[in-house]
């Protein structure tokens, strides 16, 4: 099952490659990860979805608490978050295929970064579920290059960690 | 004041008396204010590993952090083992590195070498130093955390020019105060109820006694809960000679190499007491198959060890002897039972039992127990890796001495410089060796340290000219080929080795040569090597 674990840590030099680190040698396996800093510069939040079960998420968290620089973990009630992603895909478009691409762009919510005579390039930040869905759409036109950030994700109301 | 100055005044007021190490360029500017610091002994190794080994020693006679010290690149690098040994037996240490200047780090220059990457996977914490003023505040974190919650090995590696950088001011903090590091002391009190509720309406409970007792310095706590209630105790190898080895609710150790009572008795529970161990596959083979048969109280400082390896159904995170104490304020007093005393005879079946006798040989049995009853009641024993150990183990019998061992990473070689560390701690205290000559091979480097501070270090090795555990792991039908590599051919005359660092030594091969032997080797001063011939074909289930 995935499991999204929100971490806040001390915003130093190392401190992801501890984190990294960790799960490695663990033999936990990363999903997604994403980091940035909050709105204390002296703090990161890094969000990290693994896909396993409940004690190994357990032994997650707790090996997390264990290094020093982690301030706090907490792993995320389902259906209780918002997590986004944002991807970045660059496809082939001619003139005639144009028009069919910017109709999923429009269903989808997505925007025009950057054009050229035979390419477009997209911006979509959505749940991972229907970015899935965007890059099955446009798959047919030929996707040139991807990139996804991995989720963030907050609370929902005024919940915190 | 320089970087330097700053760390060597900064260890003064953390209270370090002694520094194990070996100098190399990158250290240098720190080696000189040392030189200079007569209230810090000095005690070189011969290879930077037992420099960790030492330390570890040091604490574990004293409760005090060790420090060791050593240069960049393959100083770092040989530490890596000493580090990583006390942390799989969770010994507090800070440990110092030099490393090459802060401006040339990444380009591989001489000696360069990524330490703090290295150490990550086993060291509690590290800091890379990058700027002088910073030292007075990582070196009291680097003590805070080596030695609360659970303890562990911090390094500190100090490029030479941030050794060299003046300060703007220093200042000690008075204390320290770190906002993700928090670590539970007292126990939740619900779960001190639980736990003595479970404990009084058991019908056989045990207690699994491990190193962490040690660590919180809880002894007298468990003596006083397994008395006041009758509960008898089985250890884990780190948890050896927390009880004596006659106290009647001893059962022994348990596990693949374990005692029979304490295996039997832990089978037959009803209550699992958990204080301080871990589950590690030497003491419980299979977690779940115990998880199974009955109910478990995990009591532990470090939460991620509660559900590991086994599930419990009673947590309980804290200092140890907190929890203890908690307990013993609420538990009442409850008297032993025929179940008891069944293990109790088992035990006692156990603890003299004849042993075999082979002309030629000293049996390994024979000569740990009779070792255990000439020893000074509060001697320290520094017990190495393979049959040695699980003799010792076994037989050793401790009514009263310590036993030291490496029990987490099993690292081959520890006995010899963890002596030197407790002997340079406490020169009054009574300090043997036991080894086996594979593991005598690793270390006897160090026989230098002993000879020249003369340190009064009594060794006892087992000499059978095999690495005998790994022959008996090869010895069955998991490999065809049979015991290959482990003969010891070649190895050197130990006395001749002996003799070439000035210490005495003997040779026995003859069961009636031990008393006089033993009596020799612990009541003559200075150091001494007693060389005992076993029978290459003795393994430790004999």
């Amino acid at each position: 099952m995935k499991q999204t674990i929100s971490v806040l840590v001390e915003n130093q030099a190392g401190v992801l490659s501890r984190i990294t680190g960790l799960f490695s040698r663990r033999a936990f396996n990363i999903e997604s990860l994403a980091v940035g800093v909050t709105d204390d510069p002296t703090i990161s939040r890094i969000t990290i979805i693994v896909d396993s079960g409940n004690s190994v998420v357990e032994q997650v968290e707790k090996q997390l608490n264990k290094l020093i620089e982690v301030i706090k973990v907490r792993t995320l009630e389902e259906n209780q978050f918002i997590g986004r992603e944002l991807v970045l895909v660059k496809v082939n478009a001619t003139p005639k295929t144009r028009p069919d691409i910017m109709t999923i762009c429009e269903l989808m919510g997505a925007k025009v970064s950057d054009i050229s005579p035979t390419s477009l390039t997209l911006e979509l930040s959505d749940t991972p579920d229907r970015i899935d869905t965007f890059e099955a759409m446009l798959r047919p036109f030929s996707i040139l290059e991807l990139a996804r950030t991995g989720v963030i994700a907050l609370q929902k109301g005024n919940g915190k960690i | 004041m320089t970087g330097a100055q700053a760390l060597i005044e900064s260890l003064k007021r953390a209270g370090v008396e002694h520094i194990f190490g070996y100098a190399g360029a990158t250290i240098c500017p720190t080696v000189d204010v040392l030189a200079q610091t007569p209230e810090i002994g000095y005690t070189l190794v011969r290879t930077e590993q037992n420099a960790g080994h030492m330390a570890s020693g040091y604490y574990r006679v004293t409760g005090k952090v060790g420090v060791c010290m050593v240069t960049s690149g393959p100083g770092a690098t040989n530490l890596l083992t000493g580090i990583a040994t006390a942390y799989l037996d969770s010994i507090p240490m800070v440990a110092i590195t030099g490393q090459v200047p802060s401006h040339l780090l990444g380009r591989d220059i001489f000696q360069e070498i990524d330490v703090t990457g290295a150490v990550a996977p086993f060291s509690k914490h590290s800091y890379l130093v990058k700027d002088a003023n910073d030292i007075p505040r990582i070196v009291a974190e680097a003590f805070h955390i080596a030695s609360t919650g659970r303890p562990g090995p911090v390094l500190i590696d100090l490029p030479i020019d941030v050794q060299n950088q003046k300060l703007k001011s220093y200042a000690y903090p008075e204390e320290v105060s770190i906002r993700s590091y928090k670590p539970s002391v007292r126990g939740n009190d619900l779960q001190i109820k639980r736990v003595v509720s479970a404990i009084e309406s058991a019908k056989h409970p045990v207690i699994y006694a491990g190193g962490g007792i040690f660590l919180a310095n809880a002894q007298q706590e468990l003596l006083e809960l397994a008395e006041r209630t009758n509960i008898p105790v089985v250890t884990t190898m780190m948890g050896l000679s927390l009880l004596p080895t006659h106290h009647p609710l001893n059962l022994g150790m348990i596990g693949a190499f374990g005692n029979v009572a304490a295996n039997k008795a832990l089978a037959k529970s009803d209550l699992l007491v958990m204080i301080g161990s871990r589950v590690a596959d030497r003491a419980i083979l299979s977690p779940e198959e115990v998880q199974r048969r009955m109910t478990i109280i995990h009591i532990d400082v470090d939460p991620a060890e509660i559900g590991k390896n086994m599930r419990a159904e009673i947590p309980v995170v804290g200092d140890v002897k907190s929890i203890l104490h908690q307990i013993l304020e609420r538990i009442q007093p409850r008297s032993g039972d025929e179940w008891l005393e069944h293990f109790q005879a088992r035990r006692k079946e156990e603890l003299s039992r004849p042993f075999p006798v082979k002309e030629g040989y000293v049996f390994p049995g024979s000569l740990m127990r009779k070792l255990g009853a000439k020893l000074q009641y509060n001697a320290a024993v520094c017990v190495d890796v393979g049959q040695n150990q699980i003799w010792a183990c076994k037989h050793l019998t401790m009514d009263g001495p310590r036993f030291l061992t490496s029990g987490g990473l099993g690292t081959m070689g520890y006995s010899l410089p963890a002596a030197v560390g407790v002997k340079v701690a406490q020169p009054g205290r009574q300090t043997v060796v036991i080894c086996g000559d594979g593991s005598f091979q690793m270390s006897f480097n160090e026989l230098a340290a002993i000879a020249h501070a003369q340190l009064d270090i009594k060794i006892v090795l087992i000499q059978n000219s095999v690495l005998g555990l790994v022959r008996q792991i090869q010895d069955t039908p998991t490999y065809p080929a049979g015991p290959f590599g482990v003969a010891l051919d070649g190895s050197p005359d130990f006395t001749a080795i002996a003799a070439a660092y000035g210490i005495p030594s003997r040779v026995i091969g003859d069961e009636s040569e031990i008393d006089g032997a033993l009596e020799e080797l612990l009541h003559q001063p200075g150091a001494r090597l007693l060389i005992c011939r076993t029978d290459p074909k003795a393994t430790t289930n004999d």
